[in-house]
This record gives C-alpha cells, structure tokens and sequence, in this order.
C-alpha cells in the first residue's frame, strides 16, 4: 500500500460549483490550495460531463478559472476519516493519502432523497439525478420510455436533459400541489435569472404531461420496471415505461462535517457569516448549509474561500449576492415540501433499507434509529445509511446518529495503515 | 473525441470511450442486474453519484467496486452479478 502526504494551507473537499469557487478564491489570495473530490472530474454533480468548452457558460468559465489557478487538483479521491485535527485520511487507486490543512472548506453537496414504495428496489428504478448522471456518463437513453417522478425542480431538469438526448418522456410526476407551485413561482418572478431558466425549461419539455399532485405508488415489473402507478388526489393509473426516474428533492451531505464535529442546526451545518464551522477555522459552503441551488452555492464558496484565506474584505464583496439567493433557498423548503401520503406507500413488505434488506415491518417493531441499526442492522450496510437514513427519518422520525470513521467503506489496510501512523 | 476503448461486461466485447463510466457500458451492453442484494434480489443502480452502492461490480478481479465512479479503461474486464 502506497502512502503519500500532502499539505495544503487551504483544503477544499468537494470540487462541485460551491469547492471548485472556494478553491479558485483562495488560490486567488495566494494560498497553497488542493481541492478533492470522489468523482473522476471536478464539477460536482450538476457540472458532471461538462468541460471549459461547456456551452453552460457558468461551468465553462469556473473550468477555466480552475484550471488557470494554482490550486491542485486530487480526484478520484475519497476522503474517509480525521485522526487528527489538521489531518485528513483518504483513499485513491494509489493507496491512502494523508492531507494536512491549516484551514478546512468543505463542500460536500448533497444527494437525492429517497423513499421507499412497492418496487423501488427493481433495477431501472433510479434516482431522478441518478439516471441523469448516468445518461451524462455516456448512457444511450435514446428511443427509450422515461416517467420522471418525486419532488423538486430537478424533476424539470431532468426531464429536459433526457429528452434531449432522445428519451421518451411518458410523464413529470411532481408531489407538490399546484397551489405551492404557483405561489414558488411568484417568488421566482421576482428574480430574474432564474424565472429566465424556468421559461427555458418550460419550452423545452413542451408536449410533455408535467402533473403537480401525483406521485408513484408502486412500479411494477419481472426483473426490472416495465410499469408506474400514478395518483393523484383524483385518480390513479398505470404508465408504461423502461426507466423510473424518481428522486424526492435533496439532503445535504453533513456526514464529514459532523465527524469533525462541526454543530448541525435542523440536519444542516451551522455556519457564520463568513462561513466558518463552529469549528473553527472549518468553513462550509453550498448545499450541506441549505439546500439553495447553483448560485447560492456559488456565492457561498467564493465567501468561503476568501475568509478561509484571510481575505475578509474580499468575502465582504459577495454578502448581498448571498443574501437575495437565500430568499431563493427558503421558497424551495416551502414548496417542495413532502406530502403526508407519502407515508402510507410502503407495505410491511418493503425494503427500505437496500443494503441490509431490512424491511418496514421489520422497522415497525423498533423503537429509535439506534435500536433499529443494533436489531435489524438497518444503515449498517456500505452506504452506512446515506439512502434509507432520511427514509427512515420522514416515515419514522427517528434521526441518524453522529457520523463515525470511516465515512465510507474502505479496504481493511487503507484503514489499518492510517492506524499505524497516528 | 475521447479516446475509443474496447471493454468486456460479463466476458463480451463492448466498444466504449474513456470518458464512460463502466456503469455506462454495463447498461449499454443490456444488462440490468448489476448484483444480487443480501436476499436475493435482482439490483440495479440508484443514485449514480457513488453514495448508494447498488452498482457494485467486479472490475479487473477486484469486487465491489462503483461502476458509476469509475471511468472506461482499455481491456478492462467488468463482472457484474458475482
């Protein structure tokens, strides 16, 4: 097993819009800056595929700015545990890497929500992102039948991208009412950036069924999904299909946040002005502090990445554009906010943990998260509860537990050679 | 252009490119099932981001890897269902 050590002044993990920002600023204050991410490539999750010559202006020019920085670049690379303060462990296809850090930023992102309905474990049931990644990866989904479902305005983005490259878009199965659609929408208006991107959207899905109030009740099939069951308030009914794109808005990834001991407010990381952790000299930007999209995230990284490098006049420069995006954030937790039917979808039968296949009946007869890890060894699986964690916690209530190292599965000597040098 | 490569998912030949993820390529070749869960059941991918671990295959004799995380190489041998 080959060891390596690095040390940074500044440390960005994540290299999604809010890591790749921080890094540049930083850099920009001339700084000894790495950024690492587990993805082969920088650009996160919403930049996935995209290179400087994106047509998407804003991947494009951040790309540039990366690449002309003095900031490095370490990816594919997982970080996994901090035996000390200062020092993080992580594991690439060369072995552990040691990372040492004066300040931290992390920017973790966020992953889809998902919850559990009769058939969601069928292959070709995949998140709404997920199938997206996928198809941006180099997937043909073309001549394909997609029905896109869950919550939140990724479903629209999704639907374009698919359809783009040539999907069939059976259907947008969007929870949330029409009433706090339309009300979103008004917060929208007043910025207009974003009511632009939506009237884009809009005519790119035309022709295609988008239904506010109607969600997945079961998908069917033999060995993969063939069919999705809709309902509405009104109605229910079966759409034919070769792929379910579902996902249910976002959760934050706070996992290395809260190993560090960083202090979590309402499931995300509590962060001052300047973005620094109540660990001091951790900071934190995009969506582990809120979910609030692609310029929040942005506004937030470019704060972070000032301060972190002692620039605090410069992060000044970037409050008000923080601010008006905030507004943005807030409108999202209101209108996408879950519907109680959602609770009623899985039968005692339903796995909701995929890794463990512990089933909801099976949770039913548990008392806390504690209680359900310890006698079902539900989120003890290699996802450690990332998927079934926020399921759990919407049906059941019950809330994950601190993060323990290490926060991803790791080969035995990846971990027992950090042992050795502590 | 990136760079054409030749893979095997399940011992059969698939022309892929090195910005593929074996991921890609396993679904291109029609399979679906990537692995069986801990009671038997067939398994696709999930979330496509490396969080959820449904798409864990064997690749080059080493098991358990992400097929969503790792990007096409060429010869590289892909195992799924083991």
């Amino acid at each position: 097993m080959n060891n390596s050590r690095r040390s940074f002044d500044v440390l960005v993990v994540g290299a999604g819009p809010a890591g790749i920002a921080a890094a540049c600023c930083a850099a920009e204050a001339g700084v000894r800056v790495g950024v690492v991410d587990n993805n082969p490539r920088p650009g996160g999750q919403i930049w996935r595929g995209e290179t400087q010559n994106s047509d998407v202006a804003d991947a494009a020019s951040w790309f540039r700015k990366l690449a002309g920085s003095r900031a490095e670049i370490l990816t594919p690379m997982e970080v996994f545990a901090q035996p000390e303060v200062g020092r993080l462990t992580a594991a690439s296809s060369d072995g552990v890497c040691e990372l040492s850090y004066k300040k931290l930023i992390l920017c973790t992102g966020a992953r889809e929500r998902f919850l559990p309905f009769p058939g969601w474990t069928l292959p070709n049931v995949m998140g709404a992102g997920g199938l997206q990644a996928v198809v941006k990866s180099g997937m043909n989904i073309a001549g394909k039948k997609v029905v896109v479902a869950g919550s939140g305005p990724l479903l629209l983005a999704v639907a374009a991208h698919l359809k783009a490259h040539g999907a069939g878009v059976r259907a947008i199965a969007e929870q949330a009412s029409w009433s706090r659609l339309v009300r979103f929408g008004m917060t929208l208006a007043s910025r207009g950036r974003k009511i632009s991107q939506a009237f884009q959207l809009k005519k790119q899905l035309s022709r295609i069924a988008f239904r506010a109030g109607c969600w997945v009740v079961s998908a069917e099939g033999n060995g993969k999904v063939e069919s999705v069951t809709l309902r509405t308030e009104r109605k229910t009914w079966k759409e034919s299909c070769d792929y379910l794109a579902c996902g249910f808005h976002l959760v934050p990834n706070v996992e290395l946040a809260s190993l560090i001991g960083c202090e979590l407010r309402g499931g995300f990381v509590r962060a001052d002005e300047f973005q620094e952790t109540s660990v001091a000299g951790v900071y934190c930007a995009g969506e582990p502090t809120g979910i609030g999209g692609l310029e929040l995230s942005i506004a937030e990284g470019q704060i972070a990445g000032f301060a972190a490098a002692g620039q605090r006049d410069k992060a000044r420069e970037y409050f008000s554009e923080r601010k008006g995006q905030r507004r943005f954030s807030s409108a999202l937790e209101r209108a996408f906010a879950l519907r109680e039917e959602l609770r009623t979808l899985p039968s005692a039968e339903t796995i909701v943990c995929r890794c463990e296949d512990v089933r909801l009946g099976r949770l039913r007869e548990q008392s806390s998260w504690r209680a359900a890890k310890l006698q079902s060894r539900c989120g003890m699986g290699p996802c450690q509860g990332r998927i079934c964690g926020p399921a759990v916690e919407f049906l059941f209530g019950w809330k994950a537990e601190s993060a323990r190292p290490p926060i991803f599965p790791v080969p035995i000597e990846s971990f027992a050679a950090t042992a050795c040098t502590e | 252009m990136p760079k054409a490569v030749s893979v095997t998912v399940d011992g059969a030949q698939v022309d892929a490119t090195e910005e593929m993820t074996a991921l890609a390529v396993i679904l291109l070749s029609g399979t679906t099932t990537l692995r069986r869960s801990v009671s038997g059941e067939p398994r696709g991918a999930l979330c496509g981001m490396g969080v959820c671990f449904e798409c864990r295959v064997t690749i080059n004799g080493e098991r358990h890897c992400r097929s969503c995380q790792i990007k096409c190489a060429h010869a590289m041998d892909i195992r799924t269902d083991e």
